[in-house]
Parts: C-alpha cells; sequence; structure tokens
C-alpha cells in the first residue's frame, strides 16, 4: 500500500441548471486568449447530444482512453491509440486527431457595427468574425453548448453513444422527450491516458494533489494527449503551438479555496474533497476484465480515511496531517464511498477519472402520471423516471443498472423522508431501512446534498507549500504563474529573436474592409 | 573566385555551425516555450494532408542520414561494406532519387496548403513559409545534382564532397579547395545546406532536436513529486 491524496470532484447533476456560470467563469479566467478562444475547460451539454468535440464519447471514432490486451497472465491495458510505437509513428501526422471544426470556428462578433454602421434601410448586425482567419463567417456551425436545451433534431443527438442498448426512438417524441445537463471538465484521472500518450513526458500527475498538469515548457506539440485524452479535455493552443488543459485552479487549491467553477456554481453543484488511495492499486483496478466492474474496482483503491492502519501508512508516505482530517470530513468521500450516489463519468476508459457524478432524478413519465405510479416500496419506481436508467448507467457505470438505480432510489427516499419530516412530523424509519441509510446518514447527506452550505460542499487543506521550496524566500516577488516564458507574458508569445509570432499581425475585426464598406454605404 | 569559394565553403561552414549550435543551446535556454512542432494539424487535418507530412518527414529523415553517413563515412571504409567509389555513388543516387521523391511529392502538398489553407495561412509567420520553400529549393537543387551525377559515374566528384565535409568536421584546412572544381549545382546545394544550419535555431526545425525517441523507454505514467 502507498497511499496518496487528491482533491476529488463531484458535481450533483440532479441540481444542475444549465446555466454556464462555470464555463463563462472558467473562459474568463484560463481560456480568453489567442489560440484557446475555441476551448473550454469547463463546458455544460445538454444530454442526450453528440457533444463537443462531436461525438466524444465514440471512442470507436476517437480511440481515446485504455484497451485491454492479452489473456490470462498477459492481460495489460494500453492506450487505445496504441503502443509506444505507434504512436512515435504517428507524430508526423495524427490519424485520430479532431479537427477545428470538430470543436467550432471561434468567432468574435463586431458589436462595433451597431455604434458606426451608417443609416441604413435594415437595422445593423454585428457579423460574427473568425478569430483564426480575421474574415467574416456566413453561419456558426457548432460550438461548446450546441445543443442546449435539445436545441437541433433528435435525428442527430440520438448519435449520442449513452444511447446504446436503448430503443430510442421513443425520445424522439415530444411527450417522451427528455433532458439532462452534463458540466465537464479535466477527470484529473489516477490513470490518465493523456500522461501515458505524451510523447515528451510533458504531462504528469502531481502527487501531493493529484492534479494532472501540462508542462508548457517541456510541450512540444506533438498532440498524441488530445487524442489520448477520452474525454477529449486536452486542446491544442494554435497560438502557442502547446497542449493546454484544465489546471483544477491548482493556484487556488494551494491556498485552500474551490476551483473557480465550483466556488462560483449557483447551483452548488459542485463539491471538493479530500481522497485518499492506494497508488499500488490503480493499475490492477484499471486492467480489471470486464468494463462493468471497473467502477467498484475503483471503488476499491479508494482508502478510509478512518482506518488507523491507513492514516499510519499515510503519515509514512508523506501526506501532512491537515489533509489527513480533511479526508474525514470529504464531501466527495461521502457521496461516492458511503453513500454511494456519486459515479465516475464513463469508467469503461479506464483511466479511473476523479470528477464524480451524481445522477439526476427527473420527472415521473407520463404513462406513470396518468394513475399507474409504479412504486418501489415507499419510492417511486425508479424505472418509471422520465431519463431512461440504461441511458444514465451508459453514462455512469459502464451500463451497470443496479449501482445508478440504487442511487436515485436513496435521493428519491431522502426527498420522500424529509416531506415527512416536514409535513407530516414523523420521521420514517421504514424508508431508511428500504433503502439501507441510517439516521444520521441520511440527515448528513440531507445535509451536504440539499442544503449545501459552502463549508459542507468544499473541504479543501492547503497545499504546504513549505514544503515544496527549500527557499521561499527566493521566490518572493517572482512572476508568479506566467506561460514559462519570463514574467511578461500575457498568454500571447511575443515575437522575438527566435521567430514567435507576432500576434499583433492580424487584427480584428477587419478594420480596413470594415470601413471601406462603409464609405461605400454611405 | 577561389576568395569567394574558401568564403563560402571554408569559413561559411563554421559561422553556420556555430550559429546552429550555440542559437539552439540558447534557445533552449531562454525560450523553451516557443521549443516546439508548431502543428497545424488542428486546422487542416484531411487524408492529402497527413500523407503529405508523412512523405515529407520519412522522406527528409532518411535523406539526412543518408546524407549524414555517406559523407562522413572515410573512404577506406567503404571495402567492409563491399563498395567501390562508383558503386557507391550509383547507391547513393538510386535511394537520394527515392527519398528525394518522396520529400518532393509531400513537400509540394505542405507548399500548396501553407499558401493555399485560409487557416493555415493565417497562422503561420514568415519564418514558417520561409523554411519551407527554403528546405523545397534545397531538395530541387538535390534532385538536380542526380543527373549531372549520371554524366560521371566513377565516384569521384563523391570522395571530393565527402573530402570537403569530412576536413571541415575535423577542423582540417583546405576544405574548401577539395570541391572547387565541381559543377555549381553541387556548390548550391552545399550552400543552401549550410544555410538551413545556419536559419535552424530560429525556426520551428529546433523540434528535430526533441525527437521523442526517450517515450520508448520511460513507464506511462509520471508522478511529479514536490521540488525539495
Amino acid at each position: 500500500m502507498r497511499v496518496r491524496a487528491q482533491i476529488g470532484k463531484v458535481l450533483n447533476l440532479d441540481k444542475c441548471i444549465g446555466c454556464h456560470t462555470c464555463s463563462v467563469t472558467c473562459k474568463n479566467v484560463w481560456t480568453s486568449r489567442e489560440g484557446m478562444e475555441y476551448a473550454w475547460f469547463n463546458n455544460v451539454e445538454t444530454k442526450p447530444g453528440i457533444g463537443y468535440p462531436k461525438d466524444w464519447e465514440n471512442q470507436d471514432r476517437w480511440r481515446g482512453g485504455w484497451q485491454r490486451t492479452g489473456r490470462g497472465d498477459r492481460a495489460g491495458i494500453r492506450p487505445r491509440i496504441g503502443g509506444k510505437w505507434r504512436v512515435l509513428a504517428n507524430v508526423f501526422a495524427n490519424p485520430d486527431l479532431p479537427e477545428i471544426d470538430d470543436y467550432y470556428e471561434p468567432f468574435n462578433f463586431d458589436y462595433q457595427r451597431l455604434h458606426n454602421a451608417p443609416e441604413s434601410k435594415a437595422q445593423p448586425t454585428a457579423k460574427p468574425y473568425s478569430a483564426i482567419t480575421g474574415k467574416p463567417m456566413d453561419k456558426i456551425e457548432w460550438g461548446p453548448n450546441w445543443e442546449e436545451i435539445l436545441g437541433g433534431e433528435f435525428e442527430k443527438r440520438s448519435q449520442d453513444y449513452n444511447f446504446q442498448n436503448v430503443q430510442k426512438e421513443i425520445y424522439g417524441q415530444f411527450e417522451n422527450t427528455f433532458m439532462m445537463y452534463l458540466p465537464r471538465l479535466c477527470e484529473h484521472c489516477l490513470n490518465p491516458t493523456c500522461v501515458a500518450s505524451c510523447p515528451s513526458g510533458a504531462i504528469y500527475k502531481r502527487e501531493e494533489d493529484g492534479i494532472v498538469l501540462i508542462d508548457q515548457d517541456k510541450c512540444r506539440g506533438w498532440r498524441m494527449c488530445i487524442s489520448g485524452c477520452p474525454y477529449k479535455k486536452i486542446y491544442y493552443n494554435w497560438q502557442s503551438g502547446k497542449s493546454e488543459k484544465c489546471t483544477f485552479c491548482y493556484p487556488r487549491i494551494e491556498a485552500g479555496q474551490p476551483t473557480v467553477c465550483s466556488e462560483t456554481c449557483v447551483g452548488r453543484i459542485r463539491y471538493l474533497g479530500v481522497m485518499l488511495y492506494d497508488a499500488d492499486a490503480i493499475e490492477e483496478a484499471a486492467s480489471t476484465a470486464s468494463e462493468q466492474d471497473l467502477y467498484e474496482a475503483q471503488l476499491r483503491v479508494f482508502l478510509d480515511p478512518n482506518d488507523p492502519e491507513v492514516i499510519a501508512q499515510a503519515r509514512r508516505d508523506g501526506v501532512p496531517d491537515s489533509w489527513l482530517e480533511a479526508a474525514k470530513v470529504s464531501p466527495v468521500y461521502r457521496m461516492a464511498m458511503e453513500w454511494k450516489v456519486a459515479f465516475p463519468l464513463h469508467p469503461e476508459y479506464r483511466t479511473l477519472p476523479m470528477v464524480w457524478y451524481v445522477p439526476p432524478l427527473s420527472p415521473i413519465s407520463a404513462a406513470a402520471d396518468a394513475g399507474h405510479v409504479g412504486l418501489d416500496g415507499l419510492i417511486p419506481d425508479v424505472e418509471s423516471l422520465r431519463i431512461p436508467l440504461t441511458y444514465l448507467a451508459n453514462m455512469l457505470t459502464a451500463g451497470d443498472e443496479r449501482p445508478v438505480a440504487s442511487a436515485l432510489r436513496r435521493m428519491l427516499a431522502m426527498r420522500l423522508y424529509r416531506r415527512r419530516q416536514t409535513v407530516d412530523g414523523v420521521t420514517d424509519r421504514e424508508l431508511l431501512e428500504q433503502v439501507g441509510l441510517s439516521e444520521a446518514a441520511m440527515e448528513e447527506m440531507y445535509q451536504v446534498m440539499a442544503i449545501a452550505n459552502y463549508e459542507d460542499r468544499f473541504v479543501i487543506p492547503t497545499n504546504h507549500r513549505e514544503l515544496s521550496t527549500d527557499d521561499p524566500w527566493g521566490e518572493r516577488s517572482g512572476c508568479g504563474f506566467s506561460f514559462g516564458d519570463g514574467c511578461h507574458t500575457q498568454g500571447v508569445t511575443r515575437p522575438n529573436l527566435f521567430g514567435a509570432k507576432n500576434p499583433r499581425k492580424r487584427a480584428f475585426p477587419n478594420r480596413e474592409d470594415l470601413l471601406a464598406r462603409a464609405r461605400k454605404v454611405s | 573566385m577561389s576568395f569567394l569559394n574558401n568564403l563560402l565553403f571554408g569559413y561559411y561552414p563554421y559561422i553556420a555551425g556555430t550559429v546552429f549550435l550555440l542559437g539552439s543551446i540558447v534557445r533552449f535556454d531562454m525560450s523553451q516555450y516557443t521549443w516546439k512542432t508548431n502543428s497545424s494539424q488542428l486546422f487542416d487535418s484531411s487524408r492529402r494532408f497527413r500523407i503529405g507530412n508523412i512523405l515529407f518527414h520519412v522522406g527528409i529523415i532518411l535523406l539526412f542520414f543518408g546524407h549524414l553517413v555517406g559523407l562522413l563515412m572515410p573512404h577506406w571504409m567503404y571495402p567492409w561494406f563491399g563498395l567501390t567509389p562508383g558503386s557507391k555513388q550509383v547507391m547513393a543516387m538510386t535511394a537520394g532519387g527515392i527519398f528525394g521523391t518522396l520529400a518532393l511529392v509531400g513537400g509540394w502538398i505542405l507548399i500548396q496548403r501553407r499558401l493555399t489553407n485560409e487557416r493555415v495561412r493565417a497562422n503561420s509567420s514568415r519564418m514558417d513559409t520561409f523554411i519551407i520553400l527554403l528546405l523545397y529549393v534545397q531538395l530541387v537543387l538535390g534532385m538536380l545534382t542526380i543527373p549531372v551525377s549520371a554524366t560521371h559515374l566513377d565516384g569521384g566528384t563523391m570522395l571530393e564532397l565527402a573530402d570537403w565535409a569530412q576536413h571541415i568536421v575535423t577542423f582540417r584546412p583546405g576544405a574548401a579547395e577539395y570541391i572547387a572544381d565541381v559543377s555549381l549545382v553541387f556548390k548550391l546545394h552545399l550552400f543552401l545546406g549550410l544555410t538551413t544550419f545556419l536559419v535552424f535555431p530560429f525556426t520551428r526545425l529546433v523540434h528535430i532536436w526533441s525527437a521523442p525517441v526517450w517515450y520508448l523507454g520511460r513507464s506511462y505514467q509520471l508522478v511529479r513529486q514536490r521540488q525539495g
């Protein structure tokens, strides 16, 4: 056993309202630079839909994640894009790389036009201009939330990978349709394929908090990580020629603050907490034979923060005491391990992701509404929920419906339990028994998941930077966060002797063109 | 004329070589953030591009090693491989012709893409366009040496060129004299080759230094510990 700690995350999809505040605040902080306009470290997709980049969940197409190879004793896993030789053979032209149009062509609206357009019969419009070429665009074709609230025809959205083994046709009908939001960010996996597929060795996992980062100095732009990541959460910065990814807001995490997306989440759906895990158990868990066993296998990698043996070993492995204390009250541990209401996103990719999801409840479907609500003991039957159980299971447990059904049952029970308490004034023990929770656990679950106070959602010990450098004095008045090219940078590499591109060469919007047009009209 | 010959093929190699090495070291040390392949595959990953890029890279790499071995292998080693200067020349012409054709076809696709693909073009620095054109002209010159070589198959010119290269890299004087009388096309090819070394640190070519062969030997997962 080798104990390591990671700040894990849970997103309670039951409460996500799809407001995109997380995406926007994240963008403003991290990716509002040239070359990264198209990249969203955090984006919110409406499901069912094929998402951003298009069809990202379909690994037959993009070949992200890991693949189990061999049999018996010789069984193991290797990245789906191929072993090391194949990765190297493909560095010249990566056959599994999404193109910019699979994300979308980044654009800026020419709002100035609304101010300076000459008098005309028609209202002036703010045209989109490509951020790449600077030329006007006829049509915006895709985006990070293109299928927002079931936008677009069902025919296309139904290509959603999670519809496997679902008779999906009826969900195209207005009466039977369903939707949910899926906010997505880097999973900071225990077994990341991006790290494994980086030929330069520029991507690494931090031992002290599990955050996966790209060393911007060491990245050479071989682009294999983009294919390796099954969540397509590594983006190629076309201005700098380097890959970039969600940093889990590590400067904030180090200071004990939640990530920007979590801090600003108005629905209070995001939770951050310490998870202790056994680093020696990762490989075996990721190599589990059956895809449906991967969820359970990952649970076994996590360690009980109250187990004295674990605590002793963690101390020997250098996990600070403040982290061990935080682990005991980690909301992530509670939801994932104690109440079993949170699940990894697509465990079948074998990356052992560390951003987990609480499946959403949904309205009782029309048929049940008409008088025959199926009851499962005291709570409504989860089969009668509008979102098909198989769909959620395909997303969260590689198709195994039992754990997801159990989580939904517990969440339904929590509502009913509180309703009985506040309306009828009784504590319904039968209900507790049915879903296998103690009264204390139910109360706690209600506090953490329904009330969701700030201090219950975010239990983040500071990073003990004093352990990271032997000369903090020497780092005073340093430039802190930079893009690796000195302290001056604003995220755009300045032109220098060594031929970096002049970012000012391509002005937006194309002023001369616009002025000429304006003159012509007037 | 002998002054110019000596300047271009006696001194210029050292100037180019110094800038090549020193420039690379300085850039790596001071500006590693700019050390990259500068791939534009995100903008255009068409089949045509992928084929062109592979042909170009494979062709160039094989040509590079062909030149490296062919020019620097001491003459007395030829018999070890059963070669005479004449047969070695024919081999070099054949291999160079095949690899050069690969690179020419691939390079043409790449140049066309760089100049005509709107997105790629908008995101190209002047240096990006310059270096692909430079390499292409160099390829064409290299291919043009083949018909010239075909007029004298005794390997004599090849030995002169090898002597020049070996004298340059071993710092022996009088290197330029060996190639004073070779055909102009060889001289142009040499000059442009040296110029490629000269501009190397200021272009995207620096990614060649970082060919990720170490990847084969490392473990899949990398965990960084706190710096202590």
